[in-house]
């Protein structure tokens, strides 16, 4: 079954030719500013590859160009929506984010070191965990929903003030079990197409699956303005999708699977600039 | 969803209107380019239109047009199922009769430009823009 | 009204007599095409945004009609003559019959 599988996966690789082709050589500078970090050397515990690639690298010319200037990014229109709720006191407490944090431009370096062990609460936090932690905590606000509208948005804000910044996961100490957990997730084949995460990121990034040019799934872009959907989309969505993909039941967005999952792709990208938000096809 | 024969056959009536597209698409085509030309004859000289050969989505498709000295520029996506895509009209303080935006197509097929000259001709410019079907959720 | 919806706007902020400068202009706006049925299989109506003007001191710059096959967030890019120092007037009109605005002034030097 394993070898058929291959042949298959050769088969679209083969039969794929006539896409779109990235260049693979260019380089991001934002704004004419910010420069990207969209390939670096991979980091020890990322042991299986020896250069990273930001999914950046691997689009076509014309979806390359639209991250390159803040006004040609669609997903820079939900930073600006995210500004505005920054800003507006909500909940019980008469607190808005700015009321703590004072200017976005404080969280400089936040995005870059997410997901984190949170001390006061014993566990692995996203950014999306730690900012419904604010709402329900600080502000007295209802939680937002994992990887919904608002959600998105604000992540979206805050990768965009680390945006150049590198990504510095923690993946010893207290974390650990959930890193290996992750990682164990990584490399476990799922659903009825037999694939792990890692035979189609890890053994054949550059590849084609069908049309697609397949990227090495480093999630330093995210959240991602999708040209498919015209929408900010949140890493653990793009996870159920893969896994939907090889036609499996899927772990939810916000579980643990997803959460270690999250925390261990975010380490294999150490050393890549935190770009969101990003713009993929 | 159950794969009932009822489904089954929906599904391969569904395939013969999707063949049938095309041939009323381009009739379309052809009413919507006579209602902005009416009837006469085009060139090909004056008209530049930019698009990708190839586009990851079909649904984010940049483009430009430009005709030096035209009052208007319509721009087609031929294989959509309704064609017209934008009508560029030039005012006085346009510094340049070029537009630039992001368009949707619904297949590959040919994006047109027809542009309208002060002198009451036509010209136009066509591309075909290969549409490529995404790998992960398409 | 559509939810959500904000123009932005890119101008130089001077410029010299007569120079053609390049204007950028995106509103977010979900251009429903009318094309797509939602889970029941009911047709999702037609809301677009249908016409773009940009015009300066009320002297015409351009003026654009939107089809449904225009892509989410409408972005439009063109060059536009700055005889003298005054005031770009944006206008974008939806299905709805909202209107949306923004203008942007420029010194001519």
């Amino acid at each position: 079954m394993k070898s058929l599988l291959k042949t298959g996966v050769a088969a679209v690789a083969i039969f794929a030719a006539n896409v779109a082709q990235a260049d693979e050589e260019a380089n991001l500078v934002i704004n004419e500013e910010i420069e990207i970090t969209v390939r670096t050397d991979a980091p020890a515990h990322a042991e299986n590859l020896s250069t990273i690639y930001s999914g950046w690298v691997f689009r076509s010319d014309e979806t390359q160009s639209l991250q390159m200037d803040d006004f040609e990014n669609p997903g820079m229109i939900f930073v600006d929506d995210a500004i505005d709720t920054w800003n507006t006191v909500e909940g019980s407490e008469g607190n808005s984010c700015a009321s703590c944090h004072g200017e976005p431009e404080s969280m400089a370096g936040v995005r870059a070191v997410y997901p984190k062990w949170n001390d006061a609460a014993e566990e692995v936090r996203t950014i999306a965990m730690q900012v419904n932690d604010c709402r329900t905590e600080q502000m007295g606000a209802e939680e937002w929903k994992y990887d919904g509208g608002d959600m998105l948005n604000m992540e979206a804000l805050l990768a965009s003030f680390s945006r150049g910044l590198p990504v510095n996961v923690a993946i010893d100490g207290p974390v650990e079990a959930m890193w290996e957990l992750g990682r164990d997730i990584y490399y476990t084949r799922y659903g009825q197409l037999d694939l792990s995460c890692a035979n189609c990121h890890e053994d054949n990034y550059g590849n084609n699956i069908r049309a697609d040019h397949l990227s090495q799934g480093q999630i330093n872009g995210f959240p991602t303005y999708r040209l498919k959907n015209a929408k900010l989309n949140g890493v653990q969505s793009r996870f159920r999708g893969c896994v939907r993909d090889t036609r499996a039941e899927t772990f939810s967005v916000g579980s643990e699977e997803f959460i270690a999952l999250e925390l261990y792709v975010a380490s294999r990208g150490n050393g890549l600039s935190v770009e969101g938000p990003s713009v993929r096809n | 969803m159950k794969l009932t024969r009822r489904h089954t056959l929906m599904m391969a009536f569904g395939s013969v209107v999707a063949t049938m597209l095309p041939m009323r698409a381009f009739a379309a085509l052809d009413d919507e380019v006579a209602a902005f030309t009416g009837g006469a004859e085009m060139g090909s000289e004056g008209i530049t239109l930019i698009a990708p050969e190839i586009a990851e989505n079909g649904n984010t498709v940049p483009i430009e047009v430009s005709a030096p000295g035209a009052e208007a520029i319509i721009v087609f996506a031929a294989g959509n199922p309704t064609p017209a895509v934008a009508t560029f009209n030039f005012g006085p303080l346009a510094a340049a009769q070029s537009a630039a935006t992001r368009i949707r197509l619904a297949g590959t097929q040919d994006v047109v430009a027809i542009a309208r000259m002060p002198d009451g001709s036509f010209v136009e410019a066509r591309q075909e823009v290969k549409v490529t079907i995404g790998g992960c959720g398409g | 009204m559509a939810e959500n919806v904000k123009p932005r706007v890119r101008v130089p902020r001077d410029a010299t007599a007569g120079e053609a400068i390049v204007i950028k202009t995106l509103i977010s706006h979900t251009m429903e095409s009318g094309q797509r049925k939602d889970g029941d299989g009911n047709t999702i109506p037609r809301s677009i945004i249908n016409r773009f003007t940009c015009e300066f001191n009320g002297e015409l710059v351009i003026d654009v009609t939107l089809e449904p096959a225009i892509s989410t967030n409408p972005y439009f890019e063109f060059q536009a003559t700055v005889p003298e120092t005054g005031t770009f007037d944006f206008t974008w009109y939806d299905d709805d019959g909202d209107v949306y605005t923004d203008s942007k002034d420029i010194t001519v030097g």
